[in-house]
């Protein structure tokens, strides 16, 4: 299989290290993946908020690029949500097509398949193969997954794992040797879209999950949205302030998380980009 | 030369408001062989049905065309009407000017065009008619029920007490279906159990029963009056003229040990388990257990045998095996039920997950003295008695991402009838229900829900569940309650969802063997959803409880003798009368090749031999068995020799028809 790489915006600053992760890891698992020349941003939630027609025209910029790939591969779940949609509806809708065409100079008939890595790492790899070449077991490491609420959603065009209790992360860390928790707020969402409105809504929300990931007895939260992850990881201070607790939860990519049992360098990972340090779990692990 | 009588009915606004009636009459008048023709407002009432008759007689008519609805609707009625004043009823035909036309039209002029040109299609047409003779068949006068639930057990006993003779087939060891499996049933709180038993009984003993257990049917053939149908008796392996009912041989079943067995008992919806051999439950009719052979150590691996040691009646036979049989009946009564949707089902609430959400027939077991707890409500992770229930309405019904748009309509009533046990149960408990709507309309219905909300003191929330996950021991049921606008969020014991009534599976295979037509979701269709509500297209089969729609006891016991009483209609004649609008078959030039055979979708079509004097054979042809043939033209279109032709709709007929198309 060949894949188109998308890496995405977030994946070149904030996010730099889960697409560095990403890469590494793909590369240590013989997934070939080629970026898609002049790619240019999904649009994500300000495109899909001003008009259906940029949010659908931005998406077919960079997919209208692709060329001799079996699929389109992304990590973030808001790319892969926005190419993920609009290849949907361009394959469907002929009059779109024609009317994005129009807009955006391209032709597009949604025809490549956007498929997310966790998607990819699970059906077309198979975790036989990730168990095969892990190198250190994430043993004893007790992981939330949290897959947030855009993964999965809505489930008539994603429709890779069951929408409302999806699998695919705990198996695909299951098979790097972690202990994945059964935790009920694995869809919930975290409030992203209100960050700079509510700040006391998303901290709310924020710290749900955090307490409900830490009273399933989880170490770590494994996520896959670049979103998600800056509310989690960077939010934990202002948990504290607002509710008093302070969780010191480590959140990381789940790319890290197999990258680290794959064995690859932790300048590879990124992980001295996190807010909340996975050093100290880590290094408890190891000594164990 | 042909004297016909045009009529044209205005159907009060439905024809004339957009097809000028008048002129069509004038029109009329002016075709060839049209003696009279005359409109008015309603054609169908007394004085229409009226002026038709007079006109007959007066003006010495030789057949007739009404235009107005479809033949569907009224061809009967006119047909009566006719013969009345002495003409042939098949001498008078309709033109549909309503369906066909002034109903899908708008432009009045067209309309009127149109209207004109298919009465005059109908008078070409009639000058063709000839008079027909109906059709004589015999009728067996034994009734065949299928489905042993209230319904089945309903329809029989109805039929038997009307004197004629019923043979019941159930799938299952026992009769009861569902209903023996509530505890107690609104609106009354009756014993489910105390009601259904003697019913039971009453037909394993009634004369004119024969009650076929463990049975299905496999095969129908023939047609209303005479169908030859072919049942299955599966082996129970216990020997029913011997067995005494003692229950030795599953109290003695090593794979029925209570702590080991791992067979999940039906009747309980898994709740139990049970032995190998075992009557489903201890008022079971017929009270003779079963072998069940995919759990059975003596059929699995040939050891064992326990059971037939103990049985001091000598009734267990290993060597038992299936017996067909077949059976003559005249009419069918299809009582086949319905099924619930599995909890499982629905993911998001933790259906099939959490072992403490459960449907609503698994409460009713935990509510029953027979049931897996005695009656006590413990819930099944760890038998503690659950101090606060949440009941979820709508779980699957009304649910398009669940593929159920509809109403299951019962589970309103037995959710409130939960919230109002329960609580006669657990005294300190609290039950909270979320519904969307509450639909109780029957007679003492909605009474009874508000003594669940007002004196049981249920507290119904009106809002959808949004999440419910495990925490603690507990179920934590996150939801809305829209009439306060507030997010709520409950710690539960249990959690009960009344899950969407659905077809059984292989409700679809059952109703293509009687060619009976269902619905997307496998339910069975009905002739006419007002006006026969128990008959189906299918001549000679009817319907009974809730394998046609979602239902609740009344509703079925009144369907299923509403079922009984058609039969016995239909029993109170010796012979039957069908109409004679069926295919003959021309013997002398019939070449014998069967594409007819091939085509017939109601197996009509026999084999003839023709021998001279000697006896030698001549030829074999086709033979239209007319109490079968439906009258579908299928093979008179098929026939490369044009030996067939369909009484009613000949060539002829039909030609004079195309000819007088756009003259
Ligand atoms: C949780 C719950 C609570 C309820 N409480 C009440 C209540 O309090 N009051 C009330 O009025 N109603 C209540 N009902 C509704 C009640 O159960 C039904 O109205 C009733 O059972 C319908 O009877 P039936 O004979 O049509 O179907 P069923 O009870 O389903 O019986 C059908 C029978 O046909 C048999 N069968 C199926 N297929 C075949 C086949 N192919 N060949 C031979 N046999 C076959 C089955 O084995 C079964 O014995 C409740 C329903 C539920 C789910």
């Amino acid at each position: 299989m060949s894949y188109a790489y998308f890496p995405g915006c977030s994946q070149q600053g904030m996010a730099a290290e889960f697409d560095r992760s990403a890469r590494s890891v793909c590369d240590r698992l013989g997934i070939a993946l080629s970026e898609i020349p002049d790619w240019v941003c999904c649009g994500a939630t300000p495109a899909h908020a001003t008009s259906h027609l940029l949010s659908i025209a931005l998406p077919a910029l960079t997919l209208a690029k692709v060329k001799d790939a079996d699929a389109v591969a992304t990590v973030c779940a808001a790319c892969y949500s926005r190419l993920r949609i609009a290849s949907h509806e361009l394959r469907e809708d002929a009059e779109l097509r024609a009317r994005v065409k129009e807009a955006a100079g391209v032709e597009c008939a949604g025809e490549v398949p956007v498929r997310h890595l966790l998607d990819i790492l699970c059906n077309d790899l198979g975790v036989a193969a990730i168990r095969e070449r892990v190198k250190r077991p994430l043993a004893g490491l007790k992981v939330a997954c949290y897959y947030g609420c855009l993964l999965m959603r809505p489930p008539k065009v994603v429709a890779f794992d069951d929408p409302e209790n999806p699998r695919v992360m705990d198996e695909v860390l299951a098979a790097a040797g972690a202990e994945c928790v059964e935790w009920p707020y694995k869809t919930e969402c975290c409030g992203a879209s209100l960050s700079l409105a509510r700040p006391d809504v998303v901290c709310k929300l924020a710290n749900d999950i955090l307490r409900e990931a830490r009273d399933a007895g989880a170490h770590v939260i494994a996520v896959a949205c670049p979103l998600c992850h800056t509310n989690l990881d960077l939010r934990q201070a202002d948990v504290a302030r607002q509710y008093g607790v302070r969780y010191e939860m480590p959140v990381l990519f789940f790319t890290q998380l197999l990258g680290l049992a794959l064995g690859v360098p932790e300048k590879g990972l990124g992980l001295n980009r996190l807010i909340v340090s996975p050093k100290p779990v880590l290094e408890k692990l190891a000594a164990a | 030369m042909a004297r016909v009588g045009v009529f044209i009915c205005h159907c009060g606004e439905n024809i004339a408001r957009t097809v000028d009636c008048a002129r069509v009459a004038e029109y009329a008048a002016t075709l060839p062989g049209v003696a009279h023709a005359v409109d008015y407002r309603y054609m169908c009432s007394d004085p229409g049905q009226r002026l038709i008759e007079t006109a007959i007689r007066e003006h010495g008519l030789t057949g007739v065309v009404v235009a107005s609805c479809s033949p569907h609707m009224h061809e009967v009625t006119f047909r009566r009407t006719v013969a009345r004043a002495g003409l042939n009823p098949f001498l008078c035909e309709m033109a549909n000017i309503r369906e066909q036309c002034s109903w899908v039209h708008e432009d009045r002029e067209a309309a009127t065009a149109k209207a004109c040109e298919l009465v005059r299609l109908m008078v070409e047409k009639v000058k063709w008619n000839t008079a027909l003779e109906p059709i004589h068949v015999p009728v067996t006068r034994k009734a065949l029920v299928i489905g042993g639930g209230i319904a089945g057990i309903q329809a029989a006993l109805d039929i038997a007490n009307g004197g004629r003779e019923v043979i019941l087939v159930e799938k299952g060891p026992s009769i009861g279906g569902h209903m023996a499996q509530l505890s107690e049933t609104f609106p009354t709180l009756d014993c489910s159990q105390c009601i259904m038993t003697p019913r039971m009984v009453e037909v394993k003993n009634h004369p004119n029963i024969t009650l076929y257990t463990y049975a299905e049917v496999e095969k129908v053939d023939g047609y209303i009056g005479n169908f030859a149908v072919t049942i299955r008796k599966k082996a129970r392996c216990v020997d029913e003229a011997l067995c005494t009912g003692c229950g030795e041989c599953q109290s003695k079943c090593p794979q029925g040990k209570l702590k080991t067995s791992v067979i999940p008992n039906e009747f309980d919806l898994g709740l139990s388990r049970r032995p190998a051999i075992y009557v489903p439950f201890p008022q079971a009719v017929p009270n003779v257990p079963v072998i069940d052979k995919e759990h059975c150590r003596y059929f699995q691996d040939g050891k064992c045998g326990v059971c037939q040691k103990v049985c001091p009646a000598k009734a267990v036979d290993f060597t038992q095996t299936d017996q067909v049989v077949t059976e003559q009946v005249g009419a069918i009564v299809v009582a086949t039920g319905y099924d619930v949707m599995s909890s499982g089902e629905y993911g998001e609430y933790g259906g099939g997950r959490y072992p403490d959400v459960i449907d609503g027939l698994q409460f009713e077991r935990l509510l029953s003295a027979s049931g897996p707890t005695g009656g006590e409500v413990k819930r099944p992770s760890d038998g503690k008695v659950p101090e606060t229930v949440v009941f979820i309405a709508c779980a699957g019904s009304r649910d398009r991402s669940h593929g159920v748009p509809y109403c299951s309509k019962i589970c309103c009533m037995y959710t409130a009838k939960h919230a109002m046990l329960y609580k006669h149960k657990v005294h300190h408990g609290q039950a909270y229900v979320f519904y969307m709507d509450i639909r109780a309309g029957g007679k003492n219905y909605d009474e009874f829900v508000r003594r669940a909300i007002e004196e049981e003191g249920a507290v119904y929330l009106r809002g959808r569940v949004s999440r419910l996950y495990q925490k603690d021991g507990q179920l934590i049921v996150k939801g809305a309650d829209t009439l306060s606008g507030q997010p709520v969020e409950i710690a539960a014991d249990l959690v009960v969802l009344a899950t969407a009534i659905q077809a059984r599976p292989g409700s679809d295979a059952l109703a293509q063997m009687l060619k009976v037509p269902y619905d997307g979701y496998g339910f069975l269709s009905e002739a006419h959803p007002k006006l026969r509500p128990v008959e189906t297209n299918s001549a000679g089969v009817y319907l009974a409880g809730a394998c046609q729609a979602p239902k609740d006891i009344p509703e079925t016991v009144a369907q299923a003798s509403a079922a009984a009483s058609k039969v016995l209609g239909l029993f109170s004649m010796e012979q039957m009368e069908r109409e004679p609008t069926v295919s003959v078959v021309n013997e002398r030039t019939c070449i014998g090749c069967f594409d007819c055979e091939r085509v017939c979708p109601f197996g009509a079509i026999e084999h003839r031999e023709i021998r001279d004097r000697r006896g030698n054979l001549l030829k074999v042809v086709s033979h239209v068995n007319e109490g079968v043939c439906a009258g579908c033209g299928a093979c008179a279109t098929t026939c490369r020799s044009g030996s067939i032709e369909l009484r009613g709709y000949t060539d002829e007929q039909v030609f004079a028809q195309i000819a007088a198309v756009g003259v």
